[in-house]
């Protein structure tokens, strides 16, 4: 960085106007609102910090987040194709929807029947008090169509849960990384599914090891992509169906 | 720049040592040696939000202090024991020898996370906190012996008026220093540090505080900053007299004083 002379007023950051300008950062521009592009060097840097601190302070999941963006540069071109060469997945690369609290009509989704994607879903959400408002946009991925792919990743997350049937404890989140490593490739889903299970007491690892984790590998692998199935116009479908349909094994 | 602060000020200290690996409590020391402020002086930080120069200066006046203590019981070996006892009990009560020192930040959140630092490290008397701008200062002219701004300058949108403000609140003798980032001449290592401002930086702000942006800015406000000899022109420009510089680290930082005459 050069110094500009004579520069008595360092211009602050309200002079920089709002994120939708095109900034030119270290390694290229702004491709999409929130975007900050960076150099290998900082993505490498970013990747190994961030996995170290997701570690450290389980709590911090902007360093998950942060840790699937720099190190997804080969499982997220290869998921967007899979997409691309399926017709319902084609759908979804075109009208790029979101999975928002704004988007979904909760009212009538509460009022589907029992069983169904659209019931379940809401019945999940609300036992297990989430949100699907709180996933972080991506920052640190250098294409704008992949960081929609990895933004419906996170937002397809509960969906998972729901289809897979597992709550959000340490339990239910590490099968869920299971089934997510073998679907996508995540290089943060496999690290994920390695290490979390060393937060779990012994009992529950043996359930895990000896029945869910296989359970999860097998619908991995049977399934096909979970991202290609447009989950918006399938509310009304029943659960059990959708299940049989994508080739998700009845879980244990 | 106050939102930049407001999202900083509680990991303000952790990043402070990891971005400068401690070297920052070192360059804050040299300044309070350099100040070498006697018991008895008045100073106004401003800047200061966590506390770091006000802190290190209630320390040094403490043992300054005691220092002077010890030195006045030796020359009593002839009194009484009564007498001795006696002239010890007033001035333990002054064990900062009526020295005080004034913390001034724009930010509130700053100066919360300050005062709860005083707090736990039991910091108390001759310590208080204040509200304000440094380009517009609440305190009447001449009251202070000893002005300082530890990395907060370049944080200033008109650092003239900030100066003038320093030369306003300073009592005639008093003096101004500055602790601030500043121009690396030699060409290889500024490129080093380039590399490790614009590389490493930003990714420990993601990492450490999940804020990438703030420390994309704060490297950025580093390099805009006027080097060391604009600087020294901009304060005499005040009207500040016998206006030196001294570079810490090669020029990385450096420390700018001068008085009012």
């Amino acid at each position: 960085g050069r110094a500009r002379p004579s520069h008595s007023e360092p211009r602050g950051r309200d002079g920089r106007g709002t994120e939708e300008e095109e900034e030119e950062g270290e390694g290229g521009q702004q491709l999409y609102p929130g975007h900050i592009p960076t150099s290998p060097l900082q993505k490498a840097l970013l990747a190994a910090g961030s996995a170290v601190m997701a570690l450290y302070d389980p709590y911090r999941h902007d360093m998950v987040a942060v840790l699937g963006e720099t190190t997804g540069c080969l499982a997220l071109p290869n998921l967007r194709d899979k997409m691309k060469n399926h017709p319902e997945g084609y759908h979804i690369l075109q009208e790029r929807p979101r999975i928002r609290l704004s988007t979904l009509d909760m009212a009538r989704l509460q009022g589907l029947p029992d069983g169904s994607l659209g019931r379940e879903y809401v019945r999940f959400l609300e036992d297990n008090k989430v949100s699907p408002d709180t996933r972080m946009p991506p920052k640190f991925v250098d294409d704008e169509e992949l960081a929609y792919v990895i933004q419906r990743y996170r937002e397809v997350h509960d969906l998972m849960h729901t289809l897979l049937g597992m709550p959000t404890n340490m339990l239910g989140e590490v099968v869920v990384k299971w089934f997510e490593a073998i679907q996508t490739g995540l290089p943060m889903c496999v690290l994920g599914a390695a290490f979390g299970p060393v937060r779990l007491s012994t009992r529950k690892l043996q359930v895990l090891a000896t029945e869910l984790i296989p359970w999860a590998i097998r619908s991995g692998l049977n399934a096909s992509c979970v991202l290609n199935v447009y989950y918006e116009q399938r509310w009304e479908q029943p659960v059990e169906s959708l299940r049989e349909e994508l080739g998700i094994l009845p879980p244990p | 720049v106050y939102q930049v602060f407001e999202s900083v000020a509680k990991k303000y200290d952790v990043m402070n040592d990891s971005m400068t690996l401690g070297i920052h409590r070192v360059w804050k020391d040299i300044l309070m040696h350099k100040m070498n402020p006697s018991p008895g002086t008045l100073l106004l930080d401003v800047a200061g939000g966590t506390g770091d120069i006000a802190f290190r200066f209630i320390n040094y006046v403490r043992s300054v202090r005691e220092r002077q203590l010890q030195r006045k019981l030796k020359h009593q070996q002839n009194l009484s024991w009564q007498e001795i006892f006696e002239s010890y009990q007033k001035d333990k009560f002054n064990s900062l020898g009526d020295s005080q020192v004034v913390v001034c930040d724009i930010n509130r959140e700053m100066l919360k996370v300050g005062k709860q630092k005083a707090q736990h490290l039991g910091y108390s008397e001759g310590l208080s906190w204040v509200l304000g701008n440094a380009e517009e200062l609440p305190f009447d002219d001449d009251k202070f012996d000893v002005y300082t701004i530890a990395f907060g300058i370049r944080n200033v949108t008109r650092i003239d008026l900030a100066l003038q403000e320093a030369y306003r609140v300073l009592k005639p003798g008093g003096r101004f220093l500055c602790l601030e980032f500043s121009h690396v001449s030699n060409p290889l290592l500024s490129r080093l540090y380039d590399l490790y401002s614009f590389q490493v930086i930003p990714v420990l702000g993601e990492v450490i505080a999940g804020d990438w942006k703030s420390y994309q800015y704060l490297v950025e406000s580093i390099r805009r900053f006027p080097p060391q000899e604009e600087l020294k022109a901009m304060i005499e420009d005040a009207g500040f007299f016998k206006v030196h510089y001294e570079n810490l680290n090669f020029g990385i930082v450096a420390i700018h004083s001068g008085f009012k005459l």
